[in-house]
């Protein structure tokens, strides 16, 4: 039994050591350094793929399972109210007398021409049947709601550093009709506040509201971020 | 001096001959700041209270004895430098001193709940939630809805209602002011106080009934130049903005933590 079993190792050991023999030592480092090549090729390859892989997961699947999308229970043409109302936005947005402000204007407001269907428009109709007839506040999404140990005066803004609209709220008075609203699943915070650019390029000044802006546009302007009750409660 | 007068600073003082211990102030703080509370709040260590009442005694027997309440805020201390002892310990820079109006503020949602503040602070005057609020049911209906309530885990403190300057600052405002009248910007204790023992205003404004009742000597630290005034614990030097009031020696005396042989004119 050991002789065959000798014999069996025996010969692999002799065949080998004859073709290492027959092939030259250039042509296998030659084929070696092809290895290597095809080696490195793959490992640049897999590299960049799974780089990409990471960016479409981080910057287009991971906002997309981030915020979920909700739809504003009615829409509504800024356009078209802007050119019927004199007052420009402060007609619906205005501010109180006792220095607060109204945002979102409430079902009162719009009463006093919605009272009863004016158009043809189907959003208007639902709005009257539903909200005006009901006497029921219209559950608006807002775009701009910031969390809840934010302060901020829009009296501040507006009206003692005469700051416009714009510069906070983009050309939102010029759509005609409401986007879509994104929800953050974990702060339920809508995406406006963060920015809709994953890679936090701003482009206009009203693409993002997070602290951060408020504070370089605070010392831009005023020369100082200001102390944290200026915008925290 | 020349006072600046878009520098505020805000400041109380509180007569302590008036207050009779009634407990007003800290009902009407909890309320205004929805201060959490709970079904037993017998164990003092674990219960907030942006403002307490302290009573203390001359320790005399009859016919001698008297006593005395001091309510306590926040002291929204100055320091030599300009910042309390708390704000210079907090690592998460949840707390700061505002130059402007000089409140010492605390950011609960910056706040990651460590307690050097509270541990800073002389006169402890700083407060941990160790659990969420519960609020009886129908009561989170009444919370105020311009302070926001507080997380397990964070330090709360007075914050001299500065959500009412806001508030007044937002209608001056709209009014085309930039300026506050005094009576328009009083934190809740102050209006809630039934004896009008508590004195609420700007420190640097001479017009305010705050400044001429302390005359505070901003070249020393904000000292009282009125003999009846104090702040709790001078000489720490936390040049803090309440000042107390009292005719009776061995109050002031009581509010500098003074040894028995010890003499004020001392340190003064």
């Amino acid at each position: 039994m050991s002789t065959i079993d000798d014999k069996a190792t025996e010969v692999p050991e002799d065949a080998a050591g004859e073709s290492a023999e027959t092939v030259p030592p250039e042509q296998e480092k030659e084929e070696v350094a092809e290895k290597k090549e095809i080696n490195k090729g793959l490992v640049i390859f897999v590299f960049i793929a799974a780089f990409v892989a990471s960016l479409i997961v981080g910057w287009i699947l991971f906002p997309m399972v981030l915020y979920t999308q909700e739809n504003q229970p009615i829409d509504f043409n800024h356009a078209l109210h802007l050119e019927e109302v004199e007052n420009s936005c402060e007609s619906c947005h205005f501010f109180r007398e006792d220095g607060s402000y109204a945002g979102v204007p409430k079902l009162a407001q719009c009463v006093d021409c919605h009272d009863e269907v004016m158009g043809d428009d189907p959003d208007e109709l639902a709005f009257v049947e539903n909200y005006v007839q009901k006497n029921i506040e219209v559950p608006w999404l807002i775009y701009s709601q910031q969390s809840d140990c934010v302060f901020f005066s829009h009296a501040a803004h507006v009206k003692a550093a005469k700051m416009d609209c714009v510069s906070c709220h983009g050309d939102i008075g010029e759509s005609t009709s409401l986007k879509v609203y994104e929800k953050n699943i974990i702060t339920g915070i809508s995406r406006d506040i963060w920015g809709k650019n994953i890679g936090g390029i701003k482009l206009h000044s009203w693409d993002r509201m997070k602290m951060n802006d408020c504070a370089k546009c605070h010392k831009e302007e005023t020369g100082n971020q200001g102390a944290c009750f200026q915008c925290h409660k | 001096m020349k006072v600046d007068t878009k520098q505020k600073k805000f400041g109380m003082a509180i007569d302590l001959d008036k207050c009779t211990g009634c407990g007003s102030c800290m009902v009407a703080c909890m309320s205004e700041n929805n201060v959490p509370f709970k079904k037993d709040e017998t164990n003092k260590l674990d219960s907030i209270t942006w403002i307490k009442v302290y009573k203390v005694t001359n320790d005399k027997k009859y016919p001698d004895t008297d006593l005395c309440y001091i309510p306590r805020p926040c002291m929204h201390c100055d320091g030599q430098h300009g910042h309390a002892p708390c704000v210079s310990v907090c690592p998460a820079v949840a707390t700061d001193n505002d130059k402007s109006t000089g409140v010492v503020s605390q950011i609960y949602t910056r706040c990651f709940g460590c307690r050097y503040c509270m541990a800073a602070c002389p006169y402890h005057a700083r407060y941990f939630n160790w659990w969420d609020p519960v609020w009886p049911e129908g009561m989170e209906k009444y919370l105020s809805p311009n302070v926001s309530p507080r997380m397990r885990g964070v330090v709360e403190k007075c914050s001299f209602c500065f959500h009412r300057y806001q508030l007044a600052m937002d209608k001056a405002y709209v009014e085309g002011r930039r300026e506050l009248r005094e009576d328009e910007y009083q934190t809740s204790c102050t209006q809630a106080c039934p004896a009008g023992a508590i004195t609420f205003g700007d420190l640097n404004n001479p017009k305010h009934t705050v400044h001429k009742m302390v005359q505070p000597d901003n070249k020393h630290h904000g000292k009282p130049k009125n003999p009846k005034a104090f702040r709790l614990l001078e000489r720490l030097g936390t040049n803090a903005k309440v000042y107390y009031l009292s005719d009776r020696k061995w109050v002031r005396k009581l509010g500098d933590n003074q040894t028995p042989n010890e003499e004020s004119s001392k340190k003064h």
